[in-house]
Formats: structure tokens, sequence, C-alpha cells
């Protein structure tokens, strides 16, 4: 239950500054994507199940706001989460390189499967413009940020786990 | 043995993969629906809206003013140099003025004569504060502070200053989202100010860095439309009011077909600055209303 108040919290927490603060300090209108790295963190943290469950929250979310069909989003960052819950049984708290790796992937897969299924299917081909100016500067932003954020993920999950087993031994 | 049946004294959790795929299905199935048809959007948003969009406001505020800020120091520099400028020009501008209200005068004489009253400068207005934009990069939709309870409906046309700057898609009781008219999938029906003619102005993603938008299928094979024309919003559209200024003809190109032209059009609102934006509160009226 505590992990359920924290994990919404964090999504909302994530979805406010993505679309407020951080379309303030943009580099060139890009923004960083801020649910990526949470849904892909969960992923490889907690396994398949709470990566694809926070990958629909994420998705979901921002479907209901700015999705022109409800769904989409969601089905992207579901998979997303869930192919990142793969990587779980070689994830190391200590190792920052597989987290980092991996979410660099997530942000390039979101960004290559919206851009097959709203730009592509309606005939905008030019896909090496797009990569130039919307996916690669969304990665590189998006990894910046995820030096910051993902440590501040990996504390919370440490400390919820700490607190969990707690409280199973103080039921034993 | 299928590992969804329970175990003895076991909390039941579905797997992994079952869970996958029965969201699949339900993504899919929303997908579809929400494609063909409206009527889902309006409850999740109502419920999705209320519950986010007053934290969107508050954040937000914090968030332009830590972007005013960073801006300030960056801009010092420059705005020195374009005070000048704006000064020289502003000499300029009061002399074009005068002439200007010799021609307004004119104007309204002329109007009074042909009863045409229906300027945008009359229509009903409310200002309202962007409080958050789409999370993507991929295209340009917004969030404004005011919804039903303010009297906004879908469809009503948004400005900011004297130019269009789209619609509302989406209204929940106190938000609305809005499609700006530079939105990749946007399309607009236009008319060149001067001569009448009636073309398409779409938004482009890959002309957004120029702060650029394109237009096509105008017919002028008396070639009198040139470069710096008004674009304003014409008569045929079913969802826009007509004469709205859109913008301004940066170039044109005639199309392979030698019959229809394309080109580029400055837009008359900054996109890139927008905080505040007026709501027109007047739907257009279509056929069938009998209004």
């Amino acid at each position: 239950m505590r992990r359920f108040i924290v994990s919404v919290f964090m999504i909302v927490i994530c979805f406010l500054f993505q679309t407020t603060v951080f379309q303030g300090i943009d580099f060139g209108g890009i923004v960083p994507n801020l649910m990526i790295v949470l849904t892909a963190s969960f992923g490889f943290m907690r396994g398949e199940r709470t990566g694809l469950i926070m990958g629909f929250a994420c998705g979901f979310l921002a479907d209901v706001f700015f999705g022109n069909v409800l769904g989409l989003n969601a089905m992207i960052y579901m998979y997303i989460g869930y192919a990142n819950g793969k990587f779980n049984r070689i994830f190391y708290q200590e190792d920052i390189k597989l987290p980092l790796g991996l979410i660099l992937l997530s942000d390039l897969a979101y960004g290559f499967l919206y851009y097959i299924t709203l730009f592509l299917m309606r005939g905008r081909f030019n896909i090496g413009y797009y990569f130039m100016h919307i996916i690669l500067p969304e990665v590189v932003y998006t990894i910046l940020v995820t030096l910051l954020l993902y440590p501040l993920v990996l504390w919370i999950n440490k400390k919820l786990e700490e607190l969990e087993k707690r409280s199973a031994r103080k039921f034993v | 043995m299928s590992p969804i049946v329970k175990k003895k004294g076991e909390k039941f959790t579905l797997p992994g993969k079952y869970l996958l795929f029965i969201l699949t299905l339900l993504c899919t199935g929303l997908i579809v629906i929400t494609f063909n048809t409206n009527f889902l959007s309006e409850p999740v948003s109502a419920v999705g809206g209320s519950l986010i969009a007053p934290l969107q406001e508050g954040v937000s505020k914090a968030g332009s003013w830590i972007a005013n800020r960073s801006e300030e120091l960056v801009q010092i520099r420059s705005l020195l140099e374009e005070n000048a400028e704006l000064k020289a020009q502003i000499d300029e501008l009061t002399m074009e003025n005068i002439r200007l209200q010799q021609g307004r005068y004119e104007l309204t004489n002329l109007r009074e004569l042909y009863d045409l009253d229906a300027q945008y400068d009359e229509y009903e207005k409310l200002g309202a504060r962007i409080i958050a934009k789409d999370s993507g990069n991929w295209f340009h939709s917004f969030v404004i502070n005011k919804g039903s309870n303010d009297g906004l409906q879908i469809d009503m046309n948004v400005m900011a200053g004297s130019g269009l700057v789209g619609r509302i898609v989406d209204v929940g009781p106190n938000w609305s989202k809005v499609m700006s008219i530079i939105d990749d999938n946007a399309k607009t029906s236009g008319m060149v100010l001067s001569t009448s003619d009636n073309l398409i102005v779409c938004g482009d993603l890959e002309l957004y860095a120029d702060g650029l938008i394109s237009f096509e299928k105008l017919i002028d094979s008396a070639d009198r439309v040139v470069e710096g024309d008004k674009i304003v919003t014409s008569h045929i559209s079913d969802k826009y009011l007509p004469g709205i200024l859109i913008g301004y003809i940066f170039s044109i190109n005639v199309d392979s077909n030698n019959l229809t032209k394309s080109g580029l059009i400055t837009p008359a609102v900054d996109f890139e600055h927008l905080e505040e934006v007026l709501v027109v509160t007047q739907l257009k009226q279509t056929a069938g209303e009998s209004d």
C-alpha cells in the first residue's frame, strides 16, 4: 500500500514537472522525458510486472491530457516497462552503466515507436529530420536529467524495500 | 501446471505476461474507440483534469518564474541592443501610425457604407493562462486554466494578441486543451486578405524550428498574391471565425501541377513565448443551425 501511494506520487510529480517546469527550461524547444526514466527504472529495479503497470499509468496520464487517441502512449510505455523488466535479473544497484544504457535505449525506442505510429502513418517520411531534431536531442537531454533523477528513484526504492523488510519481520 | 492456479496460502498475483496481454487488449480497444468516436474522452478528461489541472497551475507558476529569471540573465545584453533598435523603430512607427489613422478614418466611413460591422474587434473574448504544455516533443498542444465552468466549449477559437493560436479540442470543468495551428496534424482554412483567394494552412513539425508554417492549395492564376500578403481565416472554415489574422506570406512556390501554389507563412503569434491567450467565446455558425 505504501509502495502504491509513493508510486502514484512519483508519477504525478514527474508528469507535472515535465509539462510545466521543464517547458520553461527547455533547450531549443526540447523537453526531457521524465516518465520514460521512471518507467524504465521501475522496470529493471522491480521486474516486468511493476514495469508494465508503471508504464501503463504514465502513458495513460499523458494520453488523458495530450493524446489524440486514448491508449496509444499507454501501450508504448507499457511495452517499454515490460521490456526493461527483462533486465531485472542482471541489475545491481551499484552499477550505473546498465540503467543509463537501458534508459537511453528506452527513450530511443519511444521516439521511434511514436514516430512510426503518429507520423509515418500520416505519410511523413523524413525520418532523418525527426531523428536529428526531435529524437536525438530528447535522448541526450533525458540522459542528462537521468543522472540527477535516477539516484533519487534508486534511493526511494531502497528505502521502500527496507521498510517492507522491517514490517515483514515484525509480523512473523 | 498453469501459472495462474493459486497455491495454498499464497497471495494471488497475475503474472506479468498475462497482465501485459490483458492491458494490450484494453489499450487497443481504447484506441479503436477513441479514434472513431468521442464519447469516452469526456468523462476521462473530466476526472483526470480536475485532479491534475490545479496542481499544474501551481507548479507552472513556479516554473515560469525560474524560466523568466534565467532568461533575464541571458537576455540583458541583447535587450540593450534591441532597445536602441526599438527606439528608432518607434519613430518610424509613429509616422506610420499617423498615416494609418488617416486610413482608418477612411475605412470606418467605407465600412459604414457597406454595413460591414463583423470584424473581430467585436468578438467577445476571455483571457486565460497557459498552465501546461504537451508532455512530448512531437505536438504543440497546451492546457489553459479556464474550462466549461467559465463557459468555454469545444471548437472555440483561441487568439493571442491579434493573431490566431488555435482552437479548443477538449474541455474539462476548470481547464481546456488547445490545439495550435502549428501542430503537425492541424489544418486551417485560410484566405489571402488582399485577393480573397482561399488556401489551406498546415502545421509542420519540420518547419517549427524556423518559426514558420506552410500553406498549400492556393489557386492564384492571375499571380496577384505576393510575399508579405496577410493571411486571415476564411469564411468557409467550419471551425474558425472569419477574418482572424494567421500570418504573412514568407515565400510562394508554384506546385508541380502548375495549378496551385504552396509556400510558407510567418505566423502572427510568437508560439515560442505564449503565456496568456484570449478565447473567443463565440462559435462559428455552421450549416444546419437555426441560429
